[in-house]
């Protein structure tokens, strides 16, 4: 079958569409440069579960619940769906862990990195450096044969698992569930986890582009990955496409443009910890083969490591704001720095003691 | 000599990229192309591997042949 969406002019479609879907998710009511933002979002619902009790960033985010069921829909469909588990399951947590401290000391994850970067944020430029210095050191393991082992086709059910908790969650965002006051399931009264658009249109657009991001294989770890690797253009012709439509659409249309380093929305100005920290987020992402949104994309289609991964990050939310390693529009956490250094301290050592003599 | 092609056919490196996370696959199939290989096959497990490692064949001009092994692919990499 061909895939068409898979096409040089496919990728491009998708990343404009999505683009245009996060851009108008924030006219909607998502906070600012956060239309979809794939660690902040997974931070709001380890919030609202309760595995942090940082009051502004609780809610159970129906776009990350739509991410995964709109890849599992179309996976199932395309016949695609391949449930697979078993390739260093607890390495990937870990580095699931460490990638959400890094991206929460820059606050977001690669999207938003591009969401702020279109809505003006010069911030974003730093982080993305450090995202590709990141990227790129995972290059050099990646090239001297690094590996985290194969995975091996599973059960068609343990391709469900991590689906169904998706529609558990959106069964507590329904329904609200309470036992006594404030608990157990949380939601934001103030702050950014208070900001959404309705729940069904964010579920609908998670849905749409889960299904477009499965179909056309978008990932902005690997467009930077393939450009240094190979220089490939291929993913970076998608992502290119979302930063200039999201910019297009900010600037001439929804009025939500604004340009400079100081008072950008859920931001801070200390460039070496933004730059630092998608740094260690970059290096986790090329290690464990794939942003965040492309991991959930991944769980969707069956892949259990990749659930693994997002599991990771939901805990290491909560590590990281219980921990005080999360940064705040006043800057970095007073831990922020230290679990930045350790978490890539981590991934340098799996870098090097995961290689494996070429077969080739 | 057609008794020659087979034995080429047999001895026909193969990789077996099956269940390697992204960009693994490829970056066996780029190995293989550097060292010179002008004949070999590589195993994948998923549709996206199977795009990836063709436009990598495309990239470094060399022909592909795709079947479907189960749920695996196999492509055969030729000069």
């Amino acid at each position: 079958m061909n895939n068409l969406f898979a096409s040089k002019k496919g990728i491009i479609a998708v990343g404009a569409f999505i683009g245009i879907l996060a851009v108008l998710l924030q006219y909607l009511g998502n906070p600012a440069n956060m239309g979809i933002c794939v660690a902040c979002f997974e931070r709001d619902i380890a919030g609202a579960l309760g595995l942090h009790r940082a009051a502004v960033v609780q809610y159970i985010r129906p776009e990350i619940i739509g991410l995964v069921l709109g890849a599992f829909f179309i996976a199932l469909v395309s016949g695609e769906y391949r449930p697979r588990a078993g390739s260093s399951t607890i390495i990937r947590f870990f580095l699931g862990v460490f990638a959400m401290t890094g991206a929460l000391v820059f606050l977001g994850c690669p999207w938003r990195a591009l969401l702020r970067l279109s809505g003006g944020d010069w911030n974003a430029v730093t982080g993305l450096l450090g995202l590709m210095t990141g990227i790129a050191a995972g290059v050099l393991f990646l090239k001297s044969g690094y590996s985290l082992g194969r995975s091996y086709p599973n059960k068609k059910s343990g391709g469900w698992v991590f689906p169904a908790f998706m529609i558990a969650l959106f069964l507590l965002l329904v329904f609200r569930v309470t036992f006594a006051e404030g608990g157990p399931v949380f939601f934001s009264a103030k702050g950014p986890g208070s900001m959404h658009a309705n729940i069904w249109i964010s579920l609908g657009a998670g849905l749409l582009i889960g299904g477009l991001a499965q179909r056309s294989r978008f990932c902005t770890m690997g467009a930077l990955r393939d450009i240094i690797l190979a220089r490939d253009l291929h993913l970076a012709s998608g992502v290119i496409a979302l930063v200039v439509t999201a910019f297009l659409l900010n600037f001439f249309v929804l009025g939500q443009f604004k340009a400079g380093f100081e008072g950008q929305p859920v931001a801070h100005t200390m460039h070496l910890w933004n730059f630092l920290g998608m740094v260690l987020a970059g290096l986790a992402f090329a290690l464990a083969g794939g942003c965040p949104g492309r991991q959930l994309i991944l769980a969707g289609e069956g892949d259990a490591d990749s659930g693994v991964f997002v599991m990771g990050m939901i805990v290491g939310a909560g590590i990281s704001h219980n921990f005080a390693m999360a940064s705040s529009p006043a800057g970095v956490g007073a831990f922020g720095p230290a679990a930045v250094i350790i978490g890539i301290v981590f991934c340098l050592v799996i870098g090097f003691v995961m290689r494996e003599k070429m077969a080739v | 000599m057609f008794n020659d092609k087979e034995s080429v056919m047999s001895d026909m490196k193969q990789l077996d990229a099956r269940g390697l996370s992204c960009p693994q696959p490829v970056v066996l199939t780029q190995k293989a192309i550097n060292g010179g290989s002008e004949l070999f096959s590589v195993m994948v497990s998923s549709a996206v591997s199977k795009e990836n490692v063709l436009r990598c064949v495309e990239k470094n001009r060399m022909k592909a042949q795709v079947r479907q092994d189960g749920d695996d692919f196999i492509i055969e990499v030729s000069k």
